[in-house]
């Protein structure tokens, strides 16, 4: 009989060599004659220990890592393939504590599935709900949505159900499914990690988005920065079509749906919803004023939903299950999961699917082991580039979209950034700054101009006119807060001014 | 020019074109020449300052020839956080690279990513489109000296 080897083909772990672990096992199995058979699975999102080598025994999936080409022979030589004992080895994959307490819904076949396979997909609960929607009338499935009360994952928390609602609405002969894959924000890559590793899951939340609202075209704007997201996805959506899952005729249901991948071009902005869909249109990435609501008017003037990644792949757990059962998860108004992404300096970095209403202190030390650097963690920056960092007194601030707003955060795309006390944060401050003046879309003064006055601003504070450049950039970020036409330059205040606000000491210095 | 024709040929019927026919022509030549905007500007029926205005938009765009490698270093947050910082400096005082530019022996262009969704297991890089995690001041500088030791082109 043979033995099944899982090897990531996630990106990270092939940033890490996993390629070259998988051909080094493919040798020695060859040289021993042994009969393996490996399969390129996703990430079970335990980034510390890739490459994770998995090998399927009686007992379930045993895990090895973070396994070296160079560490083959010996594993091999300890009779891994039966599970064998080694330093490497830390048993049931499934019983390991960082994977064991986690919630897996959106997350539940990625690092599990050949991310590729029709037959894993449907054998692990794909297609279940494209068929249960394909039964359904447009107006119950949206409802379905709007029960299982899931926000917008790409940073803003908007009610998906209701953005699709005035989608169904519109009366057009086109609309659009555009889903937003830009992922700009560093510190996260769920976005990514479906995509490479339950690819099929997206584009069937694509299909079902597309029958509620009446859209035979969906968009995936997918950021350059992923060229492994890309090949998976692309190979995923040829695979759909060659299986009537996607294109004339849905499951032989008569209704259609394509799904068409276009690449960005290095432009943070490009996440922006409006600014993407001029992208799309091939055009520079420029905010739209709003209204029109791209809900009515979006993509070439139509109505289109636009939808994170995430949002989307949520979808299929919802139909299949019931909105009420996703609602079921979470705390207040933050209904169901969030897969956090645990990253920067910290000892277990990697992704973590809980519902809403753990604190950050859960996430970063008993998911997150602290730092990887061993040091005391100083801040904390969630939600991206435009989140704030916060110092270890919030720790215990609940992550709920409203109240952890209220305690001065950002949830996000749900990103952790963690730095150890090592970190001047005056420089971050800098940088959010600089980040600001590289990304701008240069649409309006406070964001364009203002930014590159920022950079000096905070320059200058090194200097003995401390208190005077820091009332400048307070007034600065005040102007940059109200005056900006969206987020980029209303939001860079945030991690300018928490910076200020909770690392004083930081600016003191010359 | 004649892979530049050939590109706007083939995609010229694509919605919102533009972007997808700069990104064929530098996956071809490494980079989009001057004269390619014309080009795209008569067969997509648009402005050249339009076509320009797109090109020089995207931070993705060259305009000149790269060096024989392309290492795109994270300068993100998170990367940060994991010592991205002095590995550019390095970069920079150690082996002659800097940030933007392409070294003088054409051997290495050094551009500017900001995240690759590899946030866990930086500093982070794409070198020649391949993602590489953990870097440290050894890999890079065996990264570098992988670069110089590869042979022009004849
Ligand atoms: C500067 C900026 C960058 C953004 N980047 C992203 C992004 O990379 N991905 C994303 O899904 N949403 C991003 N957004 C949010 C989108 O504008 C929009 O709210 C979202 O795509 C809607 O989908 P959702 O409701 O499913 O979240 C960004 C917003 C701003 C202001
Ligand atoms: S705030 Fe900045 S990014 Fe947003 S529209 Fe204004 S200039 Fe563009
Ligand atoms: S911050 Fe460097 S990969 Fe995300």
């Amino acid at each position: 009989m043979s033995s099944i080897v899982y090897v990531p083909s996630d990106s990270a772990a092939l940033s890490v060599g996993a390629d070259d672990v998988a051909a080094a096992i493919a040798r020695h199995a060859a040289a021993q004659e042994l009969d393996v058979r490996i399969v390129r699975n996703g990430s079970r999102g335990m980034l510390w220990l890739e490459p994770l080598v998995e090998v399927a025994t009686p007992a379930g999936r045993i895990a090895y890592g973070p396994v070296a080409a160079a560490d083959v022979p010996g594993l091999f030589a300890a009779g891994f393939l039966q599970g064998g004992a080694h330093a490497l080895r830390h048993g049931v994959t499934g019983a390991i504590p960082f994977l064991q307490r986690q919630t897996r819904l959106v997350f539940a076949r990625v690092g599990v599935t050949d991310p590729l396979s029709l037959e894993d997909y449907k054998a692990n609960g794909g297609l279940v709900a494209l068929q249960k929607a394909l039964a359904t009338a447009p107006a119950a499935i949206v409802e379905e949505v709007v029960t299982s009360g899931l926000r917008g994952r790409g940073g803003a928390g908007f009610p998906a159900g209701i953005k699709w609602r005035t989608v169904l609405g519109a009366t057009a002969d086109q609309k659009y499914i555009a889903c937003n894959a830009d992922e700009g924000d560093s510190g996260t890559f769920s976005d990514r990690m479906v995509m490479e590793g339950d690819p099929f899951v997206l584009l069937e939340g694509m299909a079902i988005a597309g029958l509620a609202v009446g859209a035979t075209e969906g968009y995936v704007y997918l950021r350059s920065e992923y060229p492994d997201a890309k090949r998976t996805l692309l190979a995923a959506i040829e695979r759909a079509c060659a299986a009537g899952w996607l294109g004339q005729n849905v499951l032989g249901s008569g209704k259609r749906f394509f799904v068409h991948v276009r690449l960005g071009a290095g432009a943070y902005i490009c996440g922006e919803e409006t600014a993407m869909l001029e992208s799309l249109e091939g055009k520079r990435g420029i905010v739209r004023a709003k209204p029109p609501l791209p809900a009515l008017q979006g993509l070439w003037g139509k109505p289109t939903v636009v939808n994170n990644v995430m949002t989307l792949a949520s979808v299929p757990w919802i139909v299949a299950h019931g909105g009420a059962a996703y609602a079921a998860h979470g705390v207040g108004r933050s209904k169901g999961t969030l897969p956090f992404q645990l990253a920067g300096n910290v000892k277990h970095g990697g992704l973590v699917e809980v519902p809403f209403g753990i604190t950050l202190r859960e996430l970063l030390y008993d998911y997150g082991g602290g730092t990887a650097s061993g040091r005391p963690i100083k801040a904390v920056q969630v939600g991206g580039p435009l989140g704030a960092y916060l110092p270890a007194s919030k720790f215990d601030l609940v992550l709920d979209y409203e109240a952890f707003a209220q305690g001065g955060g950002m949830i996000g795309h749900g990103g952790l950034v963690v730095f150890d006390d090592t970190v001047d944060m005056r420089a971050m401050a800098r940088y959010a700054m600089e980040f600001c003046v590289v990304e701008s879309c240069g649409k309006c003064t406070p964001c364009r101009i203002g930014s590159t006055r920022g950079v000096e601003v905070i320059d200058r504070m090194a200097g003995p006119q401390r208190p005077v450049q820091e009332k400048l950039l307070r007034e600065l970020c005040d102007t940059m807060a109200n005056a900006s036409l969206c987020a980029m330059g209303g939001l860079t205040p945030m991690p300018v001014l928490s910076a200020l606000d909770h690392f004083p000491e930081d600016f003191r210095r010359s | 020019m004649a892979v530049v024709e050939a590109v706007v040929q083939r995609l010229r019927a694509v919605p919102g074109a533009c972007l997808p026919i700069l990104h064929a022509i530098q996956d071809e030549l490494g980079f989009v020449p001057h004269d390619a905007v014309e080009r795209i500007a008569d067969g997509l029926n648009l402005s050249r300052a339009e076509v320009h205005g797109v090109l020089t938009f995207y931070h993705d765009f060259r305009t000149a020839p790269p060096g024989r490698t392309i290492v795109k270093l994270c300068r993100a947050e998170a990367c940060q956080a994991r010592g991205c910082t002095a590995l550019e400096r390095r970069l920079h005082d150690h082996h002659g690279i800097a940030m933007g530019a392409t070294s003088a022996d054409a051997a290495i262009t050094l551009e500017p990513v900001y995240c690759l969704g590899n946030c866990a297991l930086g500093p982070s890089a794409l070198v020649d489109g391949k993602l590489v995690g953990r870097l440290d001041a050894a890999r890079v500088d065996a990264l570098v000296q992988a670069a110089r030791g590869k042979r022009g082109k004849a």
